[in-house]
């Protein structure tokens, strides 16, 4: 499904402020895949994002999506297959566009942008996916998505990337910017889509409990390197306490949130 | 006031309009700040001045229109693809063009265009009105063809990449290609403002254009303070009456005395009292609510 060979992603290549950011990375997914991702910051996970979905140049090595090797493809044409969500909400979704007008782009994913008048036709169709996400935004297609809260406009914006359901789904600590309920109420969201429609998934988080109760592979990041990847039996059988004791014990760091878990 | 000076300073506001609705998508929708439109204006002006004086007034329109775009399209390129950051790559093709609209104009710095027929010389049977009625009828189908086209997929498209690129790009669509195409059309409308122009003036000069971008932000920002309302059609009207409106304080002040060379300080004046009013006014709410 995908496949990382030896991707490596080298900043200001050559200067005093040279920062590898990823270092032959290998990685592995079968279709159905959902990987959480823990690991401290600069452990390069965004980046390992950025350079699935295009937004980096790869240094080294291969990016291959269902057989196909997407490396040098621009991140326009990507995201035809890949949906992302990012941990700020707002850039999710255009403002000053009606949540019909921003369902309707979401819709268009993957197809040729066409002189076709915008029409209301499938207004029915978005208010049953709207429906789904139980925050009553199915009476307000007319809405100006600016005037939605981070919360709203974040299960919106995962609406739209998987409207059109996209091979791999992406999440970059989605749910960091959000209050705790909401932020919940997101992530279980964000969980039954994936189920529904088997999207291989990977997602960032800094919550450990997350990291172990979603998903059936949990990975940890360091230094720009994938240090260990926990699944099946063994990762059934961990507890949280255990999963904190194998991160600090593997990354040799204890931070404040992980200390407060504790 | 007689019949002529408000005849004339509808017909100019008509024309302004015409380019303001240009600029309307560089930099209303596209949120960018698109500088070539002094340029695009006078390339619009010298082509169309050509055309005319081999008697193809309205072919000079069309091809102004042409150029104007392929103007944009460069200013697009060196903003996508050259990543040169969007006021310098617009003041970049406007420099250019200067030379280009030199020599197109034949290496002179003015072309005129006295007894050549025009667009307006079929219509002259409507009698006083016919240059304002010719003018209005431009202006209301280039409205016709913005109000549909920014109401279709790829203008709902042109439209999200001014207010969240991230997210047109998650969306699949190329920002680059949405960039160039909406310079291109900007730029288009920008330069067919200019033709008409030309051949109401019956005249073209190297720096017709100058200043051009000021006025049309003018009237865009004058025409939005009256009118604030989101959807297409109301900001097509607002640019529309912003443009008129402009052009009326600016034929006011001249009959009241003002020297016609202080008419740019009073145009730029007008786009500060214009931008701070709204300011003004956000604040004054803000402090309401706290």
């Amino acid at each position: 499904m995908l496949e990382l060979n030896n991707v490596t992603v080298i900043f200001n290549e050559g200067t005093v402020n040279e920062k590898v950011a990823l270092s032959h990375v290998n990685l592995h997914l079968e279709k159905g895949d959902f990987v959480t991702i823990i690991g401290s910051n600069g452990a390069g996970k965004s980046t390992l994002f950025q350079s699935i979905s295009g937004a980096v140049e790869l240094t080294e090595g291969q990016v291959i999506l269902n057989g196909d090797d997407i490396t040098s493809y621009p991140e326009y044409q990507r995201s035809r297959y890949i949906g992302r969500l990012f941990q700020d909400p707002l850039k999710g979704t255009a403002p000053s566009m009606t949540i019909e007008e921003n369902l309707s782009l979401a819709s268009q994913r993957g197809k040729h942008f066409s002189l076709a008048l915008f029409s209301h036709k499938h207004k029915e169709q978005y208010r049953e996916a709207l429906k789904e996400l139980d925050l009553g935004l199915e009476d307000r297609l007319e809405t100006k998505v600016g005037t939605l809260s981070g919360g709203q406009r974040q299960a919106l914006t995962l609406l739209m990337a998987t409207y059109v359901t996209p091979q791999l789904l992406l999440l970059d600590e989605h749910t960091a910017a959000l209050d705790p309920k909401t932020a919940q109420k997101v992530l279980e969201m964000s969980s039954h889509l994936i189920e529904e429609h088997n999207i291989t998934t990977l997602m960032i988080t800094h919550n450990m409990e997350d990291a172990l109760k979603y998903g059936n592979k949990t990975m940890i990041m360091k230094d720009g390197q994938i240090i260990a990847m926990i699944e099946g039996e063994e990762r059934k059988r961990m507890t949280v306490d255990e999963l904190i004791h194998l991160y600090s014990s593997s990354t040799k760091e204890y931070n404040d949130r992980i200390l407060l878990k504790q | 006031m007689s019949l002529t000076v408000v005849l004339g300073a509808l017909e100019l506001g008509g024309i302004f309009a015409i380019m303001s609705l240009g600029l309307y998508i560089s930099y209303k929708i596209l949120n960018l700040p698109d500088l070539t439109v002094d340029g695009s204006f006078t390339l619009g002006c010298a082509v169309s001045a050509m055309f005319t004086i081999h008697s193809l007034p309205y072919l000079g329109l069309c091809v102004s229109f042409i150029a104007g775009a392929l103007a944009g399209v460069v200013t697009g390129l060196l903003i996508t693809k050259v990543k040169i950051m969007p006021l310098l790559s617009g003041i970049l093709t406007m420099t250019a063009l200067y030379s280009i609209n030199l020599r197109i104009m034949g290496d002179s710095p003015n072309v005129s265009l006295f007894e050549c027929s025009s667009i307006f010389t079929l219509f002259e049977f409507l009698g006083t009105y016919h240059k304002l009625i010719v003018i209005f009828v431009i202006v209301l189908l280039i409205c016709i063809v913005l109000h549909y086209f920014l109401r279709t997929q790829l203008g709902l498209a042109l439209r999200a990449c001014g207010d969240n690129e991230d997210m047109v790009r998650a969306s699949s669509i190329d920002t680059d290609k949405m960039k160039v195409l909406g310079l291109a059309l900007a730029n288009g409308f920008v330069a067919m403002g200019g033709a008409v122009f030309a051949q109401h003036q019956t005249y073209s000069d190297i720096s017709s254009g100058t200043g051009m971008m000021v006025i049309g932000l003018a009237s865009i920002i004058v025409g939005m303070t009256f009118i604030r309302k989101d959807k297409i059609i109301f900001q097509l009207i607002a640019v529309v009456i912003g443009s008129v409106f402009y052009r009326g304080v600016l034929t006011i002040a001249l009959q009241l005395g003002l020297p016609s060379g202080d008419l740019k300080l009073l145009s730029a004046l007008l786009v500060v009292i214009a931008i701070a009013s709204t300011t003004i006014k956000r604040r004054k709410k803000k402090n309401v609510r706290t």
